[in-house]
């Protein structure tokens, strides 16, 4: 078994490793495609070398985990059992259950480079000696499912999937599992739960999944994107992708901007990219006649962020030490014209629904804000009501609930408390709320 | 690909030879059959339009499952539906981002051509109207989902002729 050398790397090294298969064609999804522009030659060279080397590959790069918490991948997987005596079968899960609230980055990736899912996917059974790949896929997404489909079975066609891939002894299979709805199972042992037939209530930790998972087995779960980094990671070497950072992360991340902006969409961009220029650059700025009021940097879990923090890097890290964080790194825009209660107490409710019901805080304390939220957005609150908003984001903080629905559901409302204040006191002195127009009680950007 | 829904009964009915098999399927998959039974509830509601309580039943007993195991899954996810629904199913997007961009005015004048409220089914058995949470296609917000199909950057003078190309759908079948 040799270590990977740099002069196995290509010399043609792309800026764009996630996005580069993806052209107008709309075959493009297809293994045809991905195999002439260099799809699972990063598999192939994986499967030049051991399973451990290929963790030490994978630790060296530094790539953090793309669902959100930003948990460096080589560190999780090393918790793994291994050697001759580790319990099988072992699993590797995909997670594509993409339900946060202004994330929509897996979606592209399912539909237009499942091979590339697929890929990293088998690299990380291959890795860790697993034997079954699970891709837990939202049931929703109706065209990524038909292609994930389809492109298993290109796999399996062409021994790439299934007994002794590419002649090089390792044997495994994926299984494809569609959600049947609740965001609640992109946590990954209410995941694990889910495909053990149950409700998708979290597990408490430890035993952590990597030791004790689905049906009691080792297993792993990790995010689309981040498999989507494995082949090239082999492909290119680690040296190439520290070096797609601008700032102190590795690789690229797709970024997304959604609202009132010229240009939504998403843009496959260094790590580390400050948020202005998305928001600028990339989205365009905001539409004539909006002005930016603050935005949530990572989806609707995370806390807001103003334009004064528009110099700040999109880096795990660097966006943290804003109290805030970069989550899916899909960008919701909060435009002068909508109601900043409005918002959060959309969000809030969408998370008290999606509650598993198990832990307090959460089960009770989410409604209850969502109709605190309500009443103030109604022009009937109390002041006294802000209060007991701020109690209930205190009482859903990390560590009084088993899992990070609570903590992360209360995060834009803490924000919006602090940095939209006067918006809330100004619904209740008013007794309305000031973003509705006189004559009906619709929002402008209702009509 | 239109719904033909079980009628509400009492009496003990059976999965069909077509159900059954594709539960077999999934069974295979999983080292235990508790493994199967989201999966398997979908494959029912595919065939029924909805899980019934007696579909449920004969579920349990196919697979050896407690009932009340599968009446907890069956009413933990969202898209296992308990009571009938219409030929069409329609999910507008209530998510944040499609709110921003004027989702909510979508969904009250879909309630209004309808005339039902959100959960409810009209009165010719031909639409449902259940918004889900964030569908995932934030850039092209407001959203919706029909019939398996995402519609996109919708403005509510477009839902007239959606809703009539879904009924020419059904027609057609």
């Amino acid at each position: 078994m040799r270590q990977l050398s740099k002069s196995d790397q290509q010399t043609n090294l792309p800026n764009n490793p996630l996005t580069r298969f993806i052209t107008d064609d709309e075959n493009c999804w297809q293994l045809e495609h991905y195999q002439s522009l260099g799809g699972y030659d990063g598999l192939k060279r994986a499967l030049t070398v051991s399973g451990p080397a290929v963790l030490d590959e994978i630790k060296a790069s530094n790539l953090r985990g793309r669902g959100g918490a930003g948990f460096p991948t080589g560190l999780k997987w090393s918790f793994v059992p291994q050697g001759d005596d580790a319990p099988h079968p072992k699993y590797m899960i995909v997670n594509a259950d993409e339900m946060e609230p202004g994330a929509f980055k897996d979606r592209l990736l399912l539909e237009k480079t499942p091979h590339q899912i697929i890929e990293g996917l088998i690299i990380g059974g291959y890795t860790l000696d697993a034997d079954i790949g699970y891709i837990f896929i939202r049931g929703d997404y109706y065209t990524a499912i038909k292609h994930i489909e389809i492109a298993l079975q290109e796999c399996y066609n062409n021994n790439l999937l299934g007994k002794d891939i590419l002649g090089s002894g390792f044997n495994f299979e994926i299984h494809i599992h569609t959600s049947a709805g609740r965001y609640i199972c992109g946590e990954e042992t209410a995941l694990i739960n889910s495909l053990e037939g149950k409700r998708a209530n979290p597990r408490a930790k430890p035993p952590f999944p990597q030791v004790a998972g689905l049906w009691g087995k080792p297993t792993i779960v990790n995010n689309v994107e981040t498999y989507c980094n494995l082949p090239h990671i082999l492909n290119f070497g680690t040296d190439w992708y520290q070096s797609l950072g601008r700032f102190k992360d590795a690789g690229t991340k797709i970024f997304g901007v959604s609202g009132r902006v010229k240009n939504p969409g998403l843009w496959e961009l260094p790590m580390g990219t400050p948020i202005g220029e998305i928001i600028e650059n990339y989205a365009g700025g905001m539409c004539n006649g909006y002005k930016l009021k603050g935005y949530l940097p990572g989806g609707g879990s995370t806390d807001f962020l103003l334009e004064k923090h528009f110099d700040n890097p999109m880096d795990y890290d660097e966006v943290g030490k804003q109290r805030s964080r970069m989550g899916t790194g899909t960008i919701i825009i909060l435009d002068d014209k909508y109601c900043p209660v409005a918002m959060v107490l959309n969000l809030v409710k969408f998370f008290a629904q999606e509650s598993c019901g198990w832990c307090t805080p959460c089960r009770d304390g989410l409604p209850w804000a969502a109709v605190l939220l309500n009443k103030i957005e109604q022009g009937k609150g109390e002041l006294s009501d802000i209060k007991q908003l701020e109690d209930l984001c205190k009482f859903a903080a990390p560590g009084n609930t088993f899992c990070a629905l609570a903590p992360g559901a209360v995060e834009p409302l803490q924000s919006a408390l602090n940095f939209f204040r006067d918006d809330f006191e100004q619904h209740i002195e008013q007794k309305s709320c000031p973003y509705c127009t006189s004559d009906n009680l619709e929002h402008e950007n209702d009509q | 690909m239109t719904l033909q829904n079980e009628i509400p009964t009492n009496e003990k009915v059976e999965l069909s030879d077509v159900e059954k098999a594709q539960i077999d399927k999934i069974l295979l998959e999983t080292p235990h059959t508790s493994g199967a039974s989201i999966d398997a509830l979908k494959i029912i509601q595919n065939h029924r339009g909805w899980v019934s309580d007696a579909s449920l039943v004969a579920l349990s007993e196919y697979l050896t499952l407690p009932l009340s195991d599968l009446d907890s899954v069956a009413t933990f996810y969202n898209l296992i539906f308990r009571q009938p629904v219409g030929k069409i199913v329609l999910h507008p997007c209530d998510g944040i981002s499609c709110d921003l961009m004027g989702g909510k005015k979508i969904r009250q004048c879909l309630s209004k051509y309808l005339n039902i409220s959100n959960g409810q089914t009209t009165a010719d058995n031909q639409f449902t109207l259940i918004s889900l949470p964030c569908l995932g296609a934030c850039d092209k917000a407001p959203v919706m989902i029909a019939n398996q199909t995402l519609y996109e950057l919708i403005q509510k003078e477009s839902l007239p002729l959606i809703l009539d190309s879904l009924n020419e759908a059904t027609k057609q079948e």
